[in-house]
C-alpha cells in the first residue's frame, strides 16, 4: 500500500518556490492499477516520481507498506528502489546493450544475484515478453512496441512489487498501445504487482485501470473507482477528458439536444444490464416514444456498460423512469 | 627521381617519422588518461547535473579554458622549466611530451564533456531509478553510452596532437615537424618539407579514417 500524507513539492526557480503538487492525501491499494490522468504540468510526473523518489518531496510523508520512504538513507534508498520498477515514454534503454543485456542491467547492478541467476532470469523475462527471438538486437533494431516490452521486461528483473508507469503507451500507435496494456494488465492479474500509471488518454485509464486520480494544476481534483470517474465524471477537467475519449464535441452535443423534443435522459448501464432489451419493452410498458440521440456500449476494464442519450415523448414518463431504475439503470435527467 | 629528391636523408625522414609517431602516441595516452576523469567531472558537477558544484566546475573550468586559450607555441616555451622539472630535459621526443600533454589533455576534456551531455537524460533517470549509484551510473551507463562520441573525441584530439607534435621542432621537440623547420625551412630543402608534409597528411588520413571506422563499429543508435 503507498499512502501519501500531505505530500507536496514545489520547485525553486529564482529564488522562489513553484509548486508542483500542492498537498496532497492519496491512497493506492497493493495489487491494484492505479490511473492518474492530467494535462500535461499538471503534476502527474512529478507524482509518480515521488514514489520512487527520483523527485524528493519538499513536504509531508509517503509511507509504503508502512514503511516511511522519505526518511530512507541513499544505501537503503538504492535498495528500495530495486523493488519499484519503473517504465518510460521513450523507453530510456541503454543503446549500447543488446536486449539481453538491458533486461539483465537492473540485476548486475544489484550486485546480489550470480551469473546463472540473471541468465536463467533474463530468458523467462524475454519469453514473458515474446522477445526471445530478439534477444541479441540492440534497440534501434527495435519497434516502438518492442522496445516497450525491453522495459517492461527490464523493470520487472529484480521481482518488483510497484510498477511505475511514465506515459508508457504516449509514444506508441493505437494498436502497439493496445498490446503493452494487455500486456500491463496480464502482469498486474498474474504477479499481483501493484501498478501505477500516468496517462493523458483517458482511453488508457479506462482499459487497464481499477482506480484513478484526476490531476489539475498541481492538485487531485477527483479520484475513484474508474467507472465512477469516467461515467459520472464531477469536475470539469474530468469531463473534459472524458468527452476526449469519446471524441465527443461538447459544443455541437447541445446544438444537438436543443433540437430534440420532450425529456432528455441519459442512461447508463453497467455490467449485464448493458446486454438487456430494456429500452423496447420499457417503450411498451409506459407508452412513450423515444429517440436516441447519442450512445455507446464499451468496455471499462473487464465490465461492460453502455450509455445512451434519449429524448423521450408522450406516454407515462414516471413510469418509464422507475421502470429504468428498477433494471439498475442509473438515469439522469438532462432537460 | 634521385636528383629531384637529391636532399632526402630517407634514414633520417624514418627516424622523424617514428618520433613523431611515438610523441603522438604518449601524449594522445596521458591526454586521455588525464583528460577523461577531468571531462567527467566536468559533467558531472555541471549546472543540473548528478553531483551539481558550481564551485568545483567553474574552477575546473576556468583551468581547462587557460590552457585551452593559450597559443600551443607559447604553451611550448611556458612549459620548459616544468618539462625539465618533471623528466630532467625539454629537448627531444621526451621533452615534447609534458607540453604536449598540457595541450591535449584539456581539449579531450572538453570533448568527453560534450559527448556525456548529449546522453539523454532518461538513461541517466533510468539508471537511477534502478538503484545505481553514482559510480555505476558513470561506468554501467553513461560512458557506455557515450563510448562513440568518446572515441571520435580521441581522434580529434590524435589529430590535433600531429599538429602540436610538428610545431614542437620549433623548440627542439624532434620528428618530422622538427625535420621540416630545421631541412625544409631553414636549408631551404624544399624536397625535404615536402616529404615531411606528405608523411603528415597520410599520417593524419589513416588517424581519421581508423577513429572513423571505430565510431561506426561502437554506434548501436
Amino acid at each position: 500500500m503507498i499512502v501519501f500524507d500531505q505530500v507536496q513539492k514545489s520547485y525553486q526557480v529564482d529564488g522562489r518556490a513553484i509548486p508542483a503538487l500542492h498537498p496532497t492525501d492519496m491512497t493506492i491499494e497493493t495489487g491494484e492499477v492505479f490511473g492518474i490522468v492530467g494535462h500535461s504540468g499538471a503534476g502527474k510526473s512529478t507524482l509518480v516520481r515521488l514514489i520512487n523518489l527520483l523527485e524528493p518531496p519538499t513536504g509531508g510523508d509517503i509511507r509504503i507498506d508502512g514503511e516511511n520512504i522519505t526518511r530512507y538513507n541513499a544505501a537503503e534508498l538504492r535498495a528500495f528502489r530495486r523493488k519499484v520498477g519503473m517504465i518510460f515514454q521513450h523507453f530510456n534503454l541503454l543503446s549500447s546493450k543488446t536486449v539481453s543485456d538491458n533486461i539483465a542491467f537492473p540485476m548486475q547492478l544489484a550486485g546480489i544475484y550470480s551469473k546463472a541467476e540473471i541468465r536463467d532470469r533474463v530468458q523467462e523475462l524475454l519469453a514473458r515478453v515474446s522477445l526471445t527471438d530478439h534477444a541479441t538486437k540492440y534497440p534501434s533494431q527495435l519497434s516502438g512496441g518492442q522496445k516497450q516490452r525491453v522495459g517492461i521486461a527490464r523493470a520487472l528483473a529484480c521481482r518488483p512489487t510497484i510498477l511505475l508507469c511514465d506515459e508508457a503507451t504516449s509514444a506508441l500507435d493505437p494498436q502497439t498501445t493496445q498490446s503493452v496494456l494487455r500486456l500491463l494488465a496480464e502482469i498486474n492479474k498474474e504477479l499481483g504487482l501493484t501498478i501505477v500509471l500516468i496517462t493523458h488518454e483517458m482511453d488508457v485509464v479506462r482499459r487497464v485501470c481499477d482506480r484513478v486520480a484526476v490531476m489539475d494544476a498541481g492538485r487531485v481534483v477527483e479520484m475513484g473507482a474508474v467507472s465512477d470517474v469516467f461515467l459520472h465524471p464531477k469536475h470539469p477537467t474530468t469531463r473534459d477528458f472524458v468527452f476526449e475519449s469519446e471524441s465527443i464535441d461538447s459544443e455541437e452535443m447541445q446544438e444537438d439536444l436543443q433540437k430534440a423534443n420532450g425529456r432528455i435522459l441519459r442512461l447508463t448501464f453497467k455490467g449485464e444490464a448493458t446486454y438487456q432489451p430494456l429500452l423496447g419493452s420499457v417503450a411498451r410498458a409506459s407508452g412513450v416514444d423515444f429517440s436516441i440521440l447519442s450512445g455507446r456500449i464499451d468496455h471499462i476494464k473487464d465490465t461492460p456498460y453502455g450509455q445512451l442519450t434519449l429524448s423521450l415523448i408522450g406516454g407515462d414518463l414516471e413510469l418509464a423512469m422507475s421502470a429504468l431504475e428498477g433494471a439498475d439503470v442509473h438515469v439522469e435527467v438532462v432537460r | 627521381m634521385e636528383a629531384l629528391l637529391s636532399n632526402v636523408d630517407w634514414p633520417e625522414i624514418g627516424i622523424a617519422s617514428w618520433d613523431t609517431l611515438v610523441m603522438v602516441g604518449m601524449s594522445l595516452l596521458f591526454s586521455v588518461l588525464a583528460g577523461l576523469p577531468i571531462g567527467v567531472l566536468l559533467f558531472l558537477t555541471g549546472k543540473r547535473q548528478l553531483l551539481e558544484q558550481p564551485v568545483a566546475y567553474a574552477v575546473l573550468s576556468f583551468v581547462v579554458n587557460v590552457l585551452r586559450s593559450v597559443p600551443f607555441i607559447i604553451l611550448l616555451i611556458v612549459m620548459i622549466p616544468f618539462t625539465v622539472m618533471l623528466i630532467g630535459t625539454s629537448l627531444g621526443v621526451a621533452g615534447a611530451i609534458p607540453p604536449l600533454v598540457a595541450g591535449g589533455a584539456p581539449f579531450f576534456a572538453r570533448l568527453v564533456e560534450t559527448s556525456l551531455r548529449e546522453v539523454d537524460r532518461g538513461i541517466i533517470e533510468a539508471t537511477q531509478a534502478m538503484g545505481a549509484n553514482v559510480r555505476q551510473i558513470i561506468f554501467g551507463a553513461l560512458l557506455p553510452e557515450a563510448l562513440p562520441g568518446i572515441i571520435a573525441g580521441i581522434t580529434v584530439t590524435a589529430i590535433t596532437l600531429v599538429s602540436y607534435a610538428a610545431m614542437s621542432g620549433v623548440i627542439g621537440g624532434g620528428g618530422l615537424g622538427d625535420l621540416a623547420i630545421r631541412f625544409g625551412y631553414q636549408r631551404f630543402q624544399t624536397d625535404v618539407m615536402v616529404i615531411t608534409v606528405a608523411l603528415l597528411v597520410i599520417f593524419v588520413q589513416v588517424l581519421q579514417m581508423a577513429g572513423d571506422r571505430l565510431v561506426l563499429y561502437f554506434s548501436r543508435k
